[in-house]
């Protein structure tokens, strides 16, 4: 096989063909006369929890169903743990785990069964399932739930079931499209225990999402895409040191585009308002924050630069539908 | 191969479709009896109503009584109906409402596994109801000789056709109030015209001979002799349309389905 492209990390070593357990390279796949991924690459490391970020419409779901093989690029490459796609997706796909964005847990069979179904989808034997699936569900806190019925499941429990039938072929690869949207913070903070977990073990994780906390406390990498190219890609810390100022004041109410325009503009490096807040970032928080201190109608709070700045920084505060 | 090649590409068989087939078999095992009854109800409380009711006013019908006549007609109406009901509205649960279909995809299995597993699954369905409703009229006592196990396979390969017609519909839906289509505008003339209730020979040449392309009439024409004891005739005339019907559904159910699914 051709090795066309030679990836390189950030800090530009190269990486090692043999690491890489996903490789895209100048996807582009175009609907109509909607170019919706145009010319996209990224590779993904053995080990890492990358994270692609991305606007509604960026291009994010249309990028995973050409990497399963279920759409055809119109343009490009990949290469999933070693295999290419589509000419070998169903071969790749034995060793890939896929949580999808909206459940599809299989409502005709209790919990236990939907592990053992879906595992005979892998061709999987079943003595090996029988042996696995008391340990997935362990690990999806599910043990006691065995055989009931999906229906009567909660929504933080279905995912978690969804997560664990991910792994019921114990995959090289975990592919998540936004794993918790919709559910409550407990639920949510439960999948991202469980992901931390496999991330302990050494799994490679692909994570769609547009929550930044949760690429926060998962992503070891992130790629943000808009509009069906890269717009940014590397560690989130390295992100956030190269594209965002490290301080934040949010000011808000009645009085805060008054004060930006008057003083905002002044104190801050980079000032953006939203509605009827002020975003002003800063190098050295302190200035505004005697500022503000002297003005009673002003409310406001400091904190420091996260992924969601950093994210509408290099995406644009315009709605995506 | 460009875009439009593959999605006209002739269907990759494989036996990857039995996990898939399975799993529906397992899902029908927890209702089977509850399935089973509804498959004879029906068909039974018409074989009855109308056998003995119209019976008594026409006598002998095509040589046999007409209790036998409508039996042999409702062996093949429940086939077609069973195979329908299931390439439309369960399949539909499965591809469209439960996204079932869809984790399956994810899984090493390719969306043509899955369109054949349903495709036989619709055609496992029709035996199973061919099966419970010749036992009924066998043990009413109009099964003749062991000929009338040959209805068995007459039931898959109308299951075949009518669950391929049905999985086109399934394709195609929007919702499940686009079926009442497929009900009113194909299977309901396939019930008056093929011969269920009255022979076809009774209506007008010229509609009898519509009739002709009709599949539902080819799978009676082969059901009513067996069920008699008697070999049919131009069984590979029969045979034929159901098959060339069945094929011809089946593949454009598939590209139907994955111009549907694989975009």
């Amino acid at each position: 096989m051709a090795t066309a492209v030679e990836h390189h990390d950030v800090a530009g070593r190269a990486i090692d063909p043999r690491d890489v357990v996903l490789r895209v390279s100048g996807l582009r796949k175009r609907y109509g006369d909607l170019d919706v991924v145009r010319g996209l690459s990224f590779a993904i490391r053995r080990g890492d929890c990358f994270g692609l970020l991305g606007p509604n419409g960026a291009g994010k779901t249309t990028t995973l169903r050409c990497c399963l093989g279920l759409i055809d690029p119109d343009g490009g490459e990949i290469e999933m743990v070693g295999e290419p796609v589509p000419k070998a997706a169903r071969e790749a796909r034995i060793r890939v785990g896929v949580v999808p964005q909206m459940d599809n847990l299989d409502p005709d069979f209790t919990v236990r069964e939907n592990l053992l179904i879906y595992g005979g989808y892998f061709g999987l034997p079943r003595p090996v399932l029988e042996e696995r699936i008391p340990q997935l569900l362990d690990f999806a806190g599910l043990a006691g739930k065995r055989d009931a019925g999906i229906r009567t499941l909660s929504g933080g429990m279905k995912r978690r079931l969804t997560l664990a039938r991910a792994l019921v072929n114990d995959p090289e690869l975990l592919i998540l499209d936004e794993p918790t949207t919709g559910l409550d913070p407990q639920a949510r903070h439960l999948i991202w225990d469980g992901l931390r977990h496999l991330m302990s073990l050494g799994k490679t994780i692909l994570l769609t999402t547009h929550f930044m906390d949760e690429a926060e406390r998962l992503a070891t990498r992130l790629a943000v895409i808009d509009r069906g190219v890269l717009i940014a890609s590397d560690t989130p810390r390295a992100l956030l040191a190269q594209h965002v100022e490290p301080e934040v004041i949010e000011v808000y109410g009645d009085e805060a585009k008054a004060w930006a325009d008057i003083h905002g503009r002044r104190l801050a490096k980079r000032l953006e308002v939203a509605g009827e807040t002020a975003f002003c970032y800063a190098l050295d928080a302190q200035p505004m924050l005697t500022d503000l201190a002297t003005r009673a109608g002003v409310r406001y709070l400091h904190r420091p630069a996260n992924l969601e700045d950093l994210f509408i920084k290099l995406t644009g505060r315009e709605l995506r539908d | 191969m460009t875009a439009t090649a593959k999605l006209l590409a002739p269907p990759i068989l494989s036996v990857r479709f039995v996990p898939v087939w399975r799993r529906n078999l397992l899902v029908w095992r927890k209702l089977a009896i509850a399935s089973v009854l509804g498959n004879i109800a029906d068909p039974l409380l018409y074989m009855l109503a109308l056998g003995y009711g119209i019976g008594a006013l026409v006598g002998e019908v095509g040589g046999m009584s007409y209790v036998a006549f409508i039996g042999t007609g409702m062996v093949c109406q429940s086939a077609m109906f069973t195979a329908s009901f299931e390439a439309m509205y369960s399949a539909f649960s499965r591809m469209h409402v439960q996204r079932t279909w869809e984790g399956i995809i994810n899984a090493p299995i390719a969306l043509d596994d899955v369109v054949l597993a349903e495709w036989l699954w619709c055609g496992s369905k029709a035996v199973i109801s061919t099966t419970a409703i010749l036992a009924v009229i066998v043990a009413l006592g109009y099964g003749h000789t062991w000929l009338a196990l040959w209805v068995l396979p007459v039931g898959l390969l109308v299951g075949l056709t009518f669950g391929a017609a049905g999985l086109v519909m399934n394709a195609l839906a929007p919702n499940y109030d686009f079926f009442t289509y497929f009900f009113t505008l194909v299977l309901t003339p396939m019930l008056l015209f093929s011969g269920v209730y009255f022979p076809v020979d009774q209506m007008p040449a010229w509609l009898a001979t519509a009739a002709g392309f009709l599949p539902l009439k080819h799978a009676i024409d082969l059901t009513r002799p067996l069920m008699l004891g008697r070999v049919p005739d131009a069984i590979a005339l029969h045979v034929g349309v159901l098959l060339f019907y069945a094929a011809l559904a089946y593949y454009v159910a598939l590209v139907l389905t994955r111009r549907r699914l694989l975009k």
